[in-house]
């Protein structure tokens, strides 16, 4: 089947099974390979895009699904010029370890921060909860989506937060 | 030698987090070659049985399969998984072939591979593969493997693959005069280390060189490299195994595993590249299992608190196999049952019983999970009965600093002995007591706020570290002026790409930013490599810089004194850029020879190092729900020397976490049939972000190890460790006026409220 | 875990959804939001041969509050309740009971319908469902028809649809503003399958004794549960403390439920009299 759609900003044109996850389709057929897959049935959350805007699972999407949709992936959330805020704070508060559950943890938390700049410690624990890790035991991921808010609060320009889909 | 101390000790971010953070890493899965073909293994629903056989000829059929391959495809002699760790003649017999011969012995067993041109057609076709297997009984637990009717070897004629004892002293002479005894039985559960990325493997044979490139590599590259080796018939320099970016390891990724015979093997016969990925249902059954112990142990001391003696028996259920280090886990049961504890009189022996379950294999901290978990239960049973506090208890008995090297229990077969190198366990204990605010906090103990108990535990562990024999390093100095560093040690998440490039900028007195990178793992970086296990890595493969960056800098003055007609000696190396002379004449390092300088460098050990500290929780049980609330969780632990502070608390708080999944929720169920229950990580639970958001490390070096030049110890099992014995004594503590006593691993609901239920009122 | 072969219709209309559902002689099922379905193909559960996504149906969307009560659409995701702030006073127990389905992502995408026809024993939607005597609309080749909660649900992922049947939308009866309500629920962690809970409405007589009690508990049957002898025990009466802690014995009597790997029957069965007690706690505050 066709399947038309706008990944990061770019118009993409796809030719798949029906069966095809729109996980397997990111990273296979558009060889986008920051989206990962930690279990395939919906609870690990490393495979977390968003779609319309909206945080999902792409294990639990078929790629047929997302016909005229925007998707946008960790790719899409990154610049090459330089770590955008949230990465920073990633970084600056040692939020990953070993890295696969990584593009998840910040396309989750890029949503709930686009939306919620607000959000206290229990909120940003309750919306992580969907997100697995082995590595790092949350509490710094925690710290570093806190310290990120600052970044995604209205006197902010949409421009600081670097990379955010054109 | 003297280093710089700039950048060791410094939090220096991470230098691996810009790839990372980007969704720019490498894992295995993000391979492709355009010819590849992918693989599917069909794996063994049954526990136990005889192979009668194997019709592939429906699946071969199905349009997009290139081959399905099975024992026979193989040959005479399929070769079996082999033991890296401790490998004794009794293990032989209980080798697991790399694929199905005669019999299957665990369900996820596997009986054939299929090649076909997409993962979904692969899968597909396992479904048409048409096996008759005749069902043996299934040996589902310790107790059935032990009477030994169902044999699941039956040329072994027992299904006991082996016991070691571990003895210090006159347990026996102890116990005979001693004027306290306890008895107990103690059990954890069947858990395991769940990397959130599954196993992957790419193999590509290149026919006209004869050279296979296996993508996927982890942990132990250089020995699994010569496993392959001599299983395939090929040279060593023939086959090169890459380590990619690993999504964590925590002991289980990167030992030899089946797959790592049956994937290569796949793509020297099909001529193709293969690409194999598990997915999560498989690695919830295929990768090293761990942590299934039980014990029935005595303790005898005096009244006033000395203990005199330890000992007793425990049992491990192996499963299946005896795979590359499935005796390691067991093996630590018994001899470091004592902990940082002075025992001594021991007699412990531990029985590894073969069962139809996966097999099991080393897990962070393995063996020292539960055998902490048996021991400081223990300690605060025995505190309670002699009416002593729980805190003075154990200091009375802690090894002190003017014992070391503190010498512990010596195991047999196989003898080791191991001391304790270094350390201060009375300090750990001090700060870990102050941070936590005990004695605010014990007045809480056992009392009931609204609707829970309030519960306070403490206790100590020692964490081995730094296994030899030998780590290799190569440092070159390239000719644009920057430095590679290769290295052995595997990278699994642990931050070596930083760590490294902090020891060795150090040590050859340049900024971070003139090392252009850490190559890591790859058995094309290093002559020969052991790897990343018992938290080794800094002191094995940072030792192993230090010796390469020293003949590095002794290979600079070498050249520079060729080219200033002087003496190596008075050569002066300035901030790694350029050599100076006695008269002042300088050259630049990269103009000092046409060619790159590289040195290599190597760093021996055969003692164990051994950080330590304590642990301390503060709990509320709702007795109703059966839930805890972690309210606090304070970790002390001196590592000997910090590289990386950050790096090293972040190990520590997710070692942390791992172990309070161990103690709270992880558990791999079977049933009597040895079926696994939990096959999805819906009913495998692992900690998520709401669990346990209380927990804090305070990292310590002030006991340096003295036997390697960098003084540190290794860290990252510490956390995982006391979880057990910790949370388990928190909860008796917080339930004590309901006289509930856990002795069994994990704390899940049902289990606090039946002993909430059974206790006596 | 890659998914078995299927084929895909996208239709537009109910009608063209219905056929090809119909067309299939039960090896079709509707795509709804996927969170529940798609597991079940990952493990090979279910081989259906087509998939019907409903997506495009304008008939399955909206949430629609009248004075006869809320209409929630089939594909109305668990993001929209949520975010609707009309629910607040429409109806609060079903805003308290979905703010403990699942996570973040899967409520971006997770369906009313959905999970209504999935039915799952420990699911929080079929439990409101029941509790709150809801109506399920439905389409199938045979036309419309209306089943009662308590005529729904069957057994474990049994309902009483047909093959052909499509849920459009579930009634819940219109919310008094003084109604006395509370919702309990234990898992195992943030987000998991309820291990048990309680959804709980009484409205209160002119002498502030109960009537009209509804007393529903999910995760200890293969189907959520009224607990007729429970609400007896309520209506009538002052919700005291006394009452309170009746009503916790005579749900544990009430129910039946299974040893499973998270929680044994002992424990289940406690476990259920503890939510019925703190969510009546809660409505009696």
């Amino acid at each position: 089947m066709s399947v038309r759609f706008c990944v990061n900003g770019r118009e993409v044109d796809v030719d798949v099974e029906p069966r095809l996850t729109l996980a397997d389709c990111l990273r296979h057929h558009l060889r986008l390979t920051g989206t990962h897959v930690g279990c395939e049935h919906g609870v690990c959350g490393a495979c977390t895009i968003l779609l319309d805007g909206a945080a999902v699972r792409s294990c639990l999407m078929l790629a047929v699904q997302a016909e005229g949709a925007e998707v946008v992936t960790v790719e899409g959330l990154s610049n090459d010029a330089d770590l955008t805020p949230l990465q920073k704070s990633f970084r600056k508060h040692h939020a990953l370890q070993c890295g696969f559950c990584t593009p998840g943890m910040i396309t989750t938390a890029h949503a709930l921060l686009s939306e919620e700049p607000n959000c206290d410690a229990a909120r940003v624990r309750e919306v992580l909860s969907g997100n697995l890790c082995r590595c790092t035991g949350y509490i710094p991921i925690v710290e570093a989506v806190l310290e990120a808010r600052a970044a995604y609060r209205p006197k902010a320009q949409a421009g600081d937060r670097g990379g955010d889909r054109a | 030698m003297r280093t710089v101390n700039s950048l060791i000790g410094s939090p220096i971010e991470r230098l691996e987090d810009l790839r990372f953070l980007r969704g720019r890493g490498q894992y295995v899965d993000d391979l492709a070659r355009k010819d590849m073909l992918h693989a599917a293994i069909l794996r063994s629903s049954v526990a136990h049985g005889r192979i009668r056989s194997i019709e592939v000829t429906r699946a071969r059929a199905l349009p997009g399969v290139h081959s399905v391959i099975t024992a026979k495809e193989i040959g005479n002699r399929v070769p079996r998984v082999p033991m890296r760790l401790q490998p004794l003649p009794d293990f032989e017999r209980f080798g697991q072939p790399v694929i199905a011969e005669t019999k299957v012995r665990y369900v996820g067993e596997a009986i054939a591979v299929v090649l076909a041109d997409s993962p979904g057609i692969a899968e597909d076709a396992l479904g048409l593969v048409e096996t008759d297997i005749e069902p043996l009984p299934a040996v589902a637990d310790r107790h059935a493997s032990a009477e030994d009717r169902s044999l699941l070897f039956e040329e072994a004629g027992t299904n006991l693959a082996i016991r070691f004892r571990a003895v210090r002293g006159d347990a026996a002479a102890a116990f005979a005069g001693a004027p306290y005894v306890r008895r107990e039985r103690f059990r954890t559960q069947r858990h395991m280390a769940l990397p959130l990325e599954p196993r992957g493997l790419l193999a590509e044979w290149d026919a006209a060189r004869e050279r296979l490139v296996i993508y996927g590599g982890a942990k132990v590259l250089f020995f699994n490299r010569r496993t392959l080796a001599k299983q395939l018939g090929l040279p060593e320099a023939a086959i090169e195994i890459v380590e990619n970016d690993v999504g964590g390891g925590f002991g289980a990724r990167g030992e030899f595993y089946p797959e790592d015979f049956l994937i290569p093997f796949a793509a020297r016969l099909a001529g193709r590249p293969v690409k194999w990925t598990e997915d999560r249902r498989e690695n919830l059954m295929c990768i090293n299992h761990a942590r299934e112990a039980e014990c029935e142990v005595e303790i005898a001391c005096t009244r006033e608190g000395t203990i005199l003696g330890l000992r007793g028996h425990a049992y491990v259920d192996v499963g299946a196999y005896m795979r590359t280090n499935g005796a390691v886990g067991a093996r630590n049961v018994a001899q470091f049952m004592s902990g940082p504890y002075r025992i001594p009189n021991i007699d412990i022996d531990v029985a590894l019983q073969l069962t139809n379950k996966t097999p099991v294999g080393t897990y962070r901290g393995p063996g020292r999970f539960e055998t902490d978990f048996f021991r400081e239960r223990l300690f605060d049973m025995v505190a309670q009965d002699l009416g002593l506090d729980r805190v003075a208890f154990r200091r009375r008995n802690l090894v002190s600093k003017q014992e070391m090297p503190y010498q512990i229990a010596t195991i047999t077969p196989f003898e080791s002995k191991d001391e304790f190198d270094s350390g201060d366990y009375q300090a750990t204990l001090d700060r870990c007591l102050d941070e936590v605010n005990w004695p605010e906090k014990s007045k809480l103990a056992g009392k009931l706020i609204d609707g829970r108990y309030h519960g306070l535990a403490v206790g100590c562990f020692i964490e081995g570290g730094a296994a030899g024999p030998k780590e290799s390093a190569r440092i070159v100095l390239e000719r644009d002026g920057l430095y590679s560093v290769y290295v052995g040690s595997s990278a699994i998440g642990q931050g070596l790409e930083t760590v490294f490039a902090q020891i060795a900028a150090d040590a050859l007195e340049i900024t971070i930013e003139r090392i252009r990178g850490v190559f890591h793992g790859s058995t094309s970086y290093v002559n020969d490599g052991y790897g990343a296990y018992h938290s080794r890595s800094v002191v094995m493969g940072g030792s192993a810089i230090l010796d390469a960056a020293a003949k590095l800098r002794d290979a600079i003055r070498t050249w520079a004194a060729q080219r200033l007609n002087c003496q190596a000696s008075a050569i002066e190396i300035v901030e790694g850029v350029k050599a100076v002379g006695p008269g002042g004449n300088s050259i630049a390092l990269n103009e000092l020879s046409g060619e790159s300088i590289s040195a290599e460098g190597a760093f021996l050990n055969k003692k164990h190092t051994y950080t330590y500290g304590a642990h301390a929780a503060h709990v509320a049980v709702d007795p109703k729900l059966g839930h805890v609330d972690l309210l606090d969780y304070v970790v002390v632990a001196d590592c000997g020397r910090i590289i990386n502070p950050l790096t090293v608390h972040g190990q520590t708080v997710g070692s942390v976490v791992q172990g309070l999944g161990g103690a709270m929720m992880e558990h791999l169920v079977y049933d009597q049939d040895a079926q696994l229950l939990t096959g999805s990580l819906a009913d495998y639970l692992i900690p998520t972000a709401s669990d346990f958001p209380n927990i804090r490390a305070v990292m310590l070096e002030q006991h340096p190890s003295p036997i390697n030049p960098l003084g540190a110890k290794g860290a990252g099992e510490g956390g995982i460790i006391a979880a057990g014995g910790i949370m388990a004594n928190a909860v008796a503590n917080a339930l004590s006026a309901l006289h509930v006593q856990p002795r069994e691993l994990p704390l899940t609901p049902t289990r606090i409220w039946e002993l909430v239920q059974a206790a006596p009122r | 875990m890659k998914l078995p072969p299927f084929e895909y219709a996208c239709p537009t209309t109910l009608p063209e959804a219905v056929q090809l559902l119909a067309g299939h002689d039960g090896e079709a099922k509707a795509l709804a939001g996927g969170q529940s379905l798609v597991p079940m193909l990952a493990f090979r559960l279910a081989q259906p041969a087509l998939l019907v996504d409903l997506r495009k149906l304008a008939d399955l969307r909206g949430i629609r509050i009248s004075e006869k009560g809320v209409a929630l659409g089939a594909m109305v995701r668990w993001r929209e309740i949520e975010d609707d702030e009309r629910l607040d006073t429409a109806h609060p127990l079903l805003k308290a009971a979905i703010a403990h389905v699942a996570h973040y992502q899967v409520r971006n995408r997770g369906t009313v319908g959905g999970s209504l026809a999935h039915a799952d024993p420990a699911a929080e939607m079929p439990g409101i469902a029941m509790t709150c005597d809801a109506e399920i609309a439905v389409v199938g080749k045979s036309g419309a028809r209306v089943i009662q909660a308590a005529d729904f649900f069957q057994g474990a992922l049994t309902t009483a649809l047909t093959s052909d049947e499509i849920i459009v939308e579930v009634s819940l009866p219109a919310w008094p503003a003084r109604r006395r309500w509370g919702f309990e629920e234990f898992a195992r962690r943030r987000g998991d399958f309820a291990m048990a809970a309680a959804a709980v409405f009484y409205d209160e007589s002119e002498d502030g004794k109960a009537r009209n009690a509804h007393v529903g508990v999910i995760g200890v049957a293969d189907r959520p549960m009224r607990l007729p002898a429970v609400e007896e025990v309520l209506n009538g009466r002052t919700i005291d403390q006394a009452t309170i802690a009746e009503a916790e014995t005579a749900t544990s009597a009430a129910v039946d439920p299974q040893d499973d790997i998270h929680a044994s029957a002992a424990y289940r069965r406690a476990l259920v009299g503890t939510m019925v007690e703190r969510a009546l706690k809660r409505a009696a505050a």
